[in-house]
C-alpha cells in the first residue's frame, strides 16, 4: 500500500523483555445510576492485549460487552456514571485523563469502528472531510497531503472511485462503503489500537466477510492490536487470536480460540455454542435453546449470575460466585464455574438430560407400549419441559 | 443466473400458493423505475415451509409483501388455494386476509404500545367478529400459554414491558389467532440474540405443527433458514437463483451466487478455513439499471459473454433442486422435467 499515513514506524516486536503490553486492563467496574438504583454494567474486568493480536468478546445483548469497549476509551457520560479499576496503555495510566487528554487519544492512539455505518457517520458533512479531520487535528497535515492520504485511505478500504467519492455524502453509498468509510476514519492516523463494536451485524453476510477480511489485511499491515465485540461466535472462531465470553458484566470464560472452542469449560458458552444453527445439521434440527434470560444487573441474583439458566445447576451455585480461575491442565485457559463441563457433577446431569430425551424421542423403543402407539399418545416419560423466556 | 422460468414450478393440485412470474415496480423518480421483483415464480405446498434468502436489496421482503398484496404486485399471479388474489378486489380481497397473516422483523415496533397485549392479541377475532366475547378471552389465553407466555401475568401489560424475544412470541399469537394457511415471517429473528432466536425458531415449529401452518421465511441467515425449511429459495437483486431443499442445496450448490453466500458464512469453528477464494467483491449493482443477462454477472467468477445477452432459465438439476445458471456447477438434466401448467 503506498498510503503515507503515519504507520507509526516499524512495529516493535512484541514480546521484547521488559516492553509494557499495549493495553492492560485491571478490574474494571462501571455502574450506571438509573431511575430503579445503580446498574452494574462491567464487573470487574481484566485482559490485556499485545500489538498484532485479535481478543474477541462475545456475549448476548446486556452483557456488558460494548459497555467494556467504551470504559476501557473513556467514552462513557461522566454524569451518570462511576467508573473504577486501571486502564493502562503502553505503559501508561489513561482512566484518569480529562476530555483534553483524551482528545489527543482517540483516532490518535486508539480508535472504535462502531456498529451502525449510517450513524457514525455524520450525514451533513462529505466523506473526505471526515477523514482529514482527525488527521488535521493530529498529525497536523496540510489540506491537500490529508486529501491525498484520505484518498489513499479509501483506496486501502477498497472503495471504488477513491477520488469521487471523497466528495461523497454518506447517504450515497451503500452499508457496507459506508463501514469502509467508518474503518477509514478509524484506521486514518494509525492507531495502535482497534476497538471494533459489532462492526459487521448491519451488514450482510456477504459483505460481512469483505470487511472482516479488510480488518484482517489492515491489521497485519499496521501490527494493531484489535478488541472485537459481538455476538456472534462464528465471527470471532475464525478472527481472534484469543476470546473472552462476557456473561452480565463478567469474564466467565476466556481462553485461546482453538483451546476455547475443543475444551469449553463454562456451562454458559457450551449452551451459547449449542443454541447457534448449524449448517452442517439436517434441516428441521430442534435447536437447543437457552431457558429464561439473562439477569437484572440492578439486582443480580444470589451466587453464579447464570445459575438460573444453567442446566448443571448444583445448590453450592445458587449460594456463591465463582471467580475467573485459570484451568489446572492450562493456565491460559480461565474459567468462572465451579462445575465446569467434564467435571462428574455436570457429567452426571448431562446423561440423565441425555437419557431424558431419548425416551422422550422414541417411546416405543423404551417403553415397548403392547398397543400401537398413537400419535396423539403422551410419552410414558415427559419430556424435561422446554424453559421460554418465563414472566 | 439470476433468471426466470417456471420449469421448477408443480402441479397447482399440489401446491397450496403458487407465485407466477411476479414483477413488483416502484416510482424511482425522473420517469424510472425500479424491479424490485421481476419475474419471480415458486410454489409452496400445505405444509411446508419455503425459506427466501439473499442479501438486502434482492427482493426477499418486497416478495412477501406481494403475495399479501401490500403492495398489489404489478404483474404476475398470487394463487392461494386455486383463487388469484391480484384478480380480487375489495370486499373479496379482505376476505381471504384471515387466511395470510405476517410477522415482522422488528417485534417491539410491530406492537402498538398504547395497547395492552390482551387487545393486541384479540383484535383480529374482534374485526372479523368471531365468538362471544367470553370465548375470544378463552382463545387468546389459549393462543398466549401456546407461544409461551402466562396469559394470566401478561394480558393487561403494554409492550414495552417484554423483551424482544417475548414481543415477537406474542406477534407470533397475534399472527395464529385466526388459524391462517399461510404465515409470511418477514425476518422474525434477526433482531434477536442467538439463545432467543433458538426459542423462537422452536416456537414456529411447534406452532406449524399445532396449527397446521405453512409458512414463507425470509432471512439472510443461511444457517436460520436452513433449519427451518423444507425448501430454500436465493433470490439476487429481484431473480431467483436457485431452488431446492436445504440439504442438497447446501451441500451442492449449482448457483455460483449460492456457493458465495455459503463461503462468506462465519463458522463457529476455528479449524474451519476460511473460504476466502469464493467471497463475493464489490456491491449488489442499483437495481435502476440492472445489468443485462443474468443479473449476477458483474460479480460472477464464471461469467461469460452469452451471460450478458441471454438470461438463464430454471432448469432442472437433481431431486426438486432447479437452477438458473448458463455455468451451473452441477450437471442440470438434458430435458428439463416440465411440471408447469
Amino acid at each position: 500500500m503506498s498510503v503515507q499515513t503515519p504507520i507509526s514506524g516499524l512495529p516493535t516486536p512484541s514480546g521484547t523483555p521488559g516492553a509494557p503490553k499495549l493495553l492492560e486492563v485491571r478490574d474494571i467496574v462501571t455502574r450506571f445510576t438509573t431511575d430503579r438504583g445503580s446498574l452494574t454494567a462491567v464487573n470487574g474486568v481484566s485482559l490485556s492485549l499485545e500489538r498484532g493480536r485479535t481478543l474477541g468478546v462475545v456475549g448476548e445483548s446486556g452483557s456488558g460487552k460494548s459497555v467494556l469497549s467504551r470504559s476501557i476509551m473513556g467514552l462513557l457520560p461522566r454524569s451518570n456514571t462511576e467508573r473504577s479499576g486501571q486502564v493502562i496503555f503502553e505503559g501508561k495510566e489513561i482512566s484518569g485523563l480529562n476530555d483534553s487528554e483524551y482528545r489527543e487519544l482517540w483516532g490518535d492512539e486508539m480508535a472504535m469502528i462502531f456498529q451502525d455505518p449510517m450513524t457514525a457517520l455524520n450525514p451533513v458533512m462529505k466523506v473526505g472531510l471526515q477523514i482529514t479531520e482527525s488527521l488535521r487535528f493530529h498529525l497536523n497535515m496540510s489540506k491537500s497531503d490529508a486529501k491525498d492520504t484520505a484518498v489513499a485511505l479509501l483506496k486501502a478500504v477498497k472503495i471504488p472511485e477513491p477520488e469521487k467519492r471523497f466528495s461523497s455524502y454518506p447517504h450515497e453509498m451503500s452499508g457496507g462503503m459506508r463501514q469502509r468509510v467508518v474503518i477509514a476514519v478509524a484506521l486514518a492516523c494509525g492507531p495502535k489500537l482497534l476497538f471494533a463494536d459489532e462492526p459487521t451485524t448491519a451488514l450482510d453476510v456477504t459483505v460481512q466477510a469483505q470487511i472482516l477480511d479488510l480488518l484482517a489485511e489492515q491489521q497485519r499491515e499496521r501490527y494493531m492490536g484489535i478488541i472485537l465485540v459481538t455476538h456472534d461466535l462464528g465471527v470471532v472462531a475464525g478472527r481472534a487470536d484469543e476470546i473472552a465470553v462476557m456473561y452480565a458484566g463478567q469474564i466467565v470464560e476466556q481462553a485461546p480460540t482453538a483451546l476455547l472452542f475443543s475444551e469449553m469449560k463454562m456451562p454458559y458458552t457450551e449452551a451459547l455454542m449449542a443454541a447457534i444453527p448449524k449448517l452442517t445439521d439436517a434441516s428441521h434440527t430442534r435447536l437447543a435453546a437457552i431457558g429464561g434470560r439473562p439477569p437484572d444487573l440492578v439486582n443480580p441474583p444470589k451466587g453464579c449470575a447464570f445459575s438460573p439458566r444453567c442446566p448443571y445447576v448444583q445448590p453450592r451455585c445458587h449460594e456463591e460466585s465463582p471467580t475467573l480461575t485459570p484451568s489446572p491442565t492450562a493456565p491460559e485457559h480461565l474459567f468462572a464455574c465451579f462445575y465446569p463441563i467434564g467435571s462428574p457433577e455436570t457429567e452426571e446431569v448431562r446423561l440423565r438430560i441425555a437419557a431424558q430425551r431419548l425416551m422422550a424421542t422414541a417411546p416405543e423403543f423404551v417403553a415397548a407400549p403392547a398397543k400401537t402407539p398413537t400419535p396423539a399418545e403422551q410419552s410414558p416419560v415427559p419430556a424435561p419441559p422446554e424453559q421460554t423466556e418465563g414472566m | 443466473m439470476a433468471g426466470s422460468g417456471t420449469a421448477h414450478l408443480r402441479q397447482p393440485s399440489e401446491t397450496l400458493l403458487r407465485i407466477q412470474n411476479l414483477v413488483v415496480d416502484f416510482p424511482a423518480g425522473r420517469g424510472k423505475k425500479v424491479s424490485a421483483v421481476s419475474n419471480v415464480s415458486f410454489d409452496i405446498a400445505s405444509g411446508e415451509t419455503l425459506g427466501l434468502v439473499g442479501e438486502s436489496g434482492c427482493g426477499k421482503s418486497t416478495t412477501g409483501k406481494a403475495i399479501m398484496q401490500l403492495p398489489r404486485p404489478t404483474r404476475g399471479e398470487v394463487t392461494l388455494d386455486g383463487t388469484d388474489l391480484c384478480s380480487l378486489r375489495g370486499e373479496q380481497l379482505r376476505n381471504t386476509r384471515p387466511r395470510l397473516q405476517m410477522i415482522f422483523q422488528d417485534p417491539i415496533s410491530s406492537l402498538n404500545p398504547r395497547r395492552t397485549v390482551m387487545q393486541i392479541v384479540e383484535e383480529p377475532l374482534n374485526i372479523w367478529k368471531i365468538g362471544t366475547p367470553e370465548e375470544r378471552r378463552l382463545k387468546v389465553n389459549e393462543v398466549l400459554s401456546a407461544v409461551g407466555i402466562d396469559p394470566e401475568a401478561a394480558a393487561e401489560r403494554k409492550p414495552h414491558e417484554f423483551s424482544g424475544g417475548q414481543c415477537q412470541r406474542i406477534s407470533i399469537a397475534r399472527a395464529v389467532i385466526t388459524e391462517p394457511s399461510v404465515i409470511i415471517c418477514d425476518e422474525p429473528v434477526s433482531a434477536l440474540d442467538v439463545s432467543v432466536q433458538a426459542q423462537i425458531l422452536n416456537l414456529l415449529e411447534d406452532m406449524k405443527a399445532r396449527y397446521g401452518l405453512t409458512l414463507v421465511f425470509i432471512a439472510h441467515d443461511l444457517a436460520v433458514v436452513k433449519n427451518i425449511s423444507d425448501r430454500v429459495a436465493v433470490m439476487y437483486l429481484g431473480k431467483m437463483c436457485e431452488i431446492g431443499n436445504p440439504d442438497a442445496l447446501y451441500s451442492a450448490p449449482a448457483h455460483p451466487y449460492t456457493r458465495a453466500l455459503l463461503a462468506a458464512i462465519p463458522l463457529p469453528d476455528p479449524n474451519a478455513s476460511l473460504d476466502t477464494e469464493h467471497h463475493l467483491e464489490g456491491d449488489l449493482p442499483s437495481p435502476i439499471s440492472p445489468p443485462s443477462g443474468c443479473r449476477f454477472r458483474t460479480r460472477c467468477p464464471l461469467a461469460q459473454d452469452i451471460c450478458a445477452q441471454v438470461e438463464p432459465q430454471m432448469q432442472h438439476v437433481t431431486g426438486d433442486q432447479y437452477v438458473a445458471c448458463h455455468f451451473p456447477l452441477q450437471a442440470v438434466s438434458e430435458v428439463p422435467v416440465a411440471l408447469t401448467q
